[in-house]
């Protein structure tokens, strides 16, 4: 039943966790723009990661909102991949700053934003796996109905 | 730009954000007051606008970057009208309440943002 799985996804705490991507997505999106614009020479792999942190936030952002097990499936790489993408450049940004020159999302596990990028990958498996087609997980469906 | 009115938005940007998200936690649904508290922050934002088209006529320029300070202006408007139509498509969850004081407390940021850009140049 792909349409009982895309409300439950975009309902209820689902729809803080979309409005947190959606600014996430679109304070990346915003900071990759001026950044590629204006001084790309400056630093070009944490420009480029920004452009690609964007990016992924915005797929991630759709695929919450989106119907369907396919965007379900979607959702979870994204986000998966924000896990580990604020998790690398994270520690990297700290033990070889010359490679980051310049701030992205992730540098410093996202301290420039809070920690919610370290924050929202987390939140956001936790709630895939809460809302996850019933006939994987029969329990999640009554934890779900919150 | 004006700084104590800009200091002011955000002051009741962030008083709105915290009360929403506090109504929410505590399970109230969107209502008169969480939604007009959203709906005073977009009000607030128009009035920066036509504050802040107006202030170079009387010699009040952006120190920084104008392109970037209109795109967080403009951005910070659409979001409080955006959060309201979010939540009252769901209008039982107090989830969507909680949604109200997340798009206002980024309304906050993104002020404070303007106001350094406005104000402030460090570079």
């Amino acid at each position: 039943m792909s349409t009982s799985d895309s409300n439950r996804r975009s309902q209820g705490l689902g729809r803080v966790l979309i409005i947190l991507y959606g600014l996430l997505a679109l304070a990346a999106t915003g900071r990759s723009i001026f950044q590629l614009l204006d001084d790309f020479d400056k630093a070009p792999i944490a420009y480029s990661l920004s452009a690609l942190a964007a990016v992924i936030y915005i797929v991630a952002t759709i695929a919450l909102l989106a119907p369907g097990e396919l965007w379900g499936r979607v959702a979870l790489i994204t986000i998966s991949f924000e896990l580990v993408g604020v998790l690398v450049v994270g520690t990297l940004s700290i033990f070889d700053p010359v490679l980051f020159p310049a701030k992205t999302v992730w540098s410093f596990y996202g301290m420039g934003y809070a920690f919610v990028p370290l924050v929202l990958p987390v939140l956001g498996l936790l709630w895939l796996r809460r809302t996850r087609v019933p006939i994987l997980n029969n329990r999640g469906l009554t934890d779900a109905a919150l | 730009m004006i700084d104590w009115l800009t200091i002011a938005i955000a002051a009741v940007a962030v008083a709105a954000g915290l009360l929403c998200i506090v109504a929410g936690l505590i399970g109230t649904r969107p209502n008169d007051l969480t939604l007009g508290a959203t709906l005073l922050v977009a009000l607030l934002l128009v009035v920066q606008l036509v504050v802040a088209i107006a202030a170079p006529a009387f010699g009040n320029n952006a120190t920084g970057s104008v392109l970037e300070f209109y795109v967080y202006l403009v951005t910070a408007i659409l979001l409080p009208p955006l959060a309201v139509l979010w939540a009252l498509l769901e209008r039982s969850s107090r989830w969507s309440t909680v949604v109200l004081g997340v798009a206002t407390l980024a309304v906050a940021v993104m002020v404070y943002r303007m106001h350094q850009i406005w104000f402030v140049q460090v570079a």
